[in-house]
């Protein structure tokens, strides 16, 4: 028993370390943020690896959970004879909640992990040490770059995604099982709220964004300078990415959508 | 060479009763070493002495628990990081790998430095570029990878980097580590030439007794945290202390220990026999 509590006691207090380090991490990534707007090639370069590169798991991914949606939506649609409602459950399921949620998990995946290796390697093999001789801090010029890369890409990604999914949706829908085309996109375009649904999904892929690319370049920047090392903070990047995810969403959820 | 680089010339490093630690772990007790403009200066000891310790401190990457660590006449000890990365304009360091950024050629490597530090037109950082490359023989390798490069390129490359902005003084962290005798050859020529050319002094911390002993001005030898001899390389080979004897001519026993701490063995022979 004491052993457990012990191991209790511990791991809290580890946690507490660790929200210290980064958040002192993440206000020095704030403080050095000048150059990555100051030098834009920088940033726009992270966004193309970030972002670009993260583009066709995301279309794919959004498109097949789009299709997924379209069928078991009708099949529970039509048991209550409102199957011409297909389009509005699409449209909200995507654009509150697996847009943003499903995006970023993909982005941590796909995005977060390369970032921890770029950086964890850039360590291991001295060239962050040897900027810092330069006179160049490297958290302006190789994390700051990287993490407003992440923040810029991950609502543009969510977007895509809640797209693909639509369209998923109406292929399913309305081309493969006859929903009507015209009631799918009018009951769309009545229910759909642009500041209530639209605003609150961006709101929620910004906020992801942050935590994620965060995560990702502390871990990076972070980690032992070993092959081990790298390896376990992309583990701990792609495992605490999705945490991070799941209960900011609970939170940003509970405060956005209370049905009032 | 400069083996008698006037000891009056205001020194451009200079340790004072310098100490250092590892949380608990007592690495330098007590350091002190001068380095003159015009001197490649040698740190020698064995693995674990403290010598990578003693070049990060020169080069401001720790802080010394005690004692004073001064580079162009600055303490670095209370030196604001903003003075820190001014003074390190002016330094040029050589890591034991070459340190070369990954995802950039040859060229945009050694233009690194220039195209953080100043604010030259593109045209001039290109000649300035390729001199750099020209003077260690790389001019044509401008546009590889690091990836496509042997060991002895890549430090070579990495050092037209380190000298890039004309530094005053040049660390060089295990130049010869690794490489074969030619390569190893060429690393010593240039750091000679180099230092020699920029009037700069530089600092080389290596175990390659005989590669270094021909081409230093001056050697410490580091052992157990302190400076246990000091001289340059003639005095070296003469010495008659038995730690640099057994370090000069490799011996595998002397005040390093072949064996491990151990008790006895006849202990453990009456043991078994018991």
């Amino acid at each position: 028993m004491t052993a457990v509590l012990r191991r209790i006691g511990a791991l809290t207090v580890d946690g507490i370390w660790w929200l210290g380090f980064i958040s002192r991490f993440f206000a020095m990534v704030l403080i050095h943020s000048g150059q990555s707007f100051r030098r834009l090639p920088l940033t726009i370069r992270e966004i193309y690896f970030s972002g670009v590169l993260s583009l066709l798991i995301i279309v794919v991914s959004g498109l097949f959970v789009g299709l997924v949606l379209g069928l078991q939506g009708y099949d529970i649609l039509q048991r209550f004879g409102s199957s011409d409602a297909l389009g509005i459950m699409v449209a909200l399921s995507l654009l509150r909640e697996l847009g943003p949620v499903v995006a970023a998990l993909l982005f941590a995946s796909r995005a977060g992990s390369a970032v921890t290796a770029e950086i964890g390697l850039m360590k291991a093999t001295e060239q962050l040490q040897a900027m810092d001789m330069m006179a160049v801090n490297p958290i302006a010029r190789v994390v700051a770059p990287r993490f407003w890369g992440g923040v810029i890409s991950m609502p543009l990604l969510a977007a895509m995604f809640s797209a693909m999914g639509i369209f998923g949706g109406w292929l399913i829908g309305v081309v493969a099982i006859g929903v009507d085309n015209g009631a799918f996109w009018s009951q769309m375009q009545a229910a759909v709220d642009f500041r209530y649904d639209v605003v609150n999904g961006v709101i929620k892929s910004f906020v992801f964004g942050v935590a994620v690319s965060l995560i990702a370049v502390f871990e990076g920047f972070d980690c032992q300078p070993t092959a081990e090392g790298v390896s376990r903070a992309i583990t701990r990047t792609v495992v605490g990415s999705a945490l991070a995810i799941l209960a900011l969403d609970f939170v940003l959820t509970s405060f956005m959508f209370r049905g009032l | 060479m400069n083996s008698s680089v006037s000891s009056s010339s205001a020194a451009l490093v200079r340790l004072e009763q310098v100490r250092f630690a590892y949380g608990e772990r007592e690495v330098l007790r007590g350091i002190d070493l001068e380095i003159h403009r015009g001197q490649v200066v040698a740190i020698m000891g064995g693995s674990g002495s403290g010598k990578t310790t003693l070049l990060r401190l020169i080069g401001g990457q720790l802080r010394a628990r005690s004692g004073r660590v001064e580079v162009a006449g600055q303490d670095l000890g209370g030196l604001p990081h903003s003075a820190l990365y001014a003074l390190r304009r002016r330094m040029g360091m050589l890591f034991q790998f070459g340190a070369l950024f990954t995802d950039s050629n040859v060229f945009d490597n050694v233009a690194f430095p220039l195209r953080e530090h100043t604010d030259l037109p593109e045209t001039l950082i290109r000649d300035l570029v390729l001199m750099k490359l020209q003077a260690v023989g790389l001019r044509g390798a401008a546009a590889l990878m690091p990836a496509e490069l042997s060991g002895g390129m890549a430090r070579r490359v990495a050092l037209a980097r380190a000298v890039a902005l004309d530094p005053m003084l040049v660390l060089y962290d295990e130049p010869f580590a690794g490489l074969d005798p030619i390569s190893l050859g060429i690393i010593g020529q240039l750091i000679r030439r180099l230092n020699d050319a920029l009037g700069a002094a530089s600092v080389m911390v290596t175990h390659d007794v005989h590669a270094s002993l021909e081409l230093v001005d001056y050697v410490y030898f580091v052992s157990a945290g302190g400076i246990v001899a000091r001289g340059t390389p003639d005095e070296i080979r003469a010495s008659t202390d038995p730690y640099v004897h057994q370090f000069v001519y490799a011996e595998a026993d002397g005040p390093v220990p072949f064996h491990y701490p151990a008790a006895p063995i006849a202990s453990l022979l009456d043991k078994v026999s018991a």
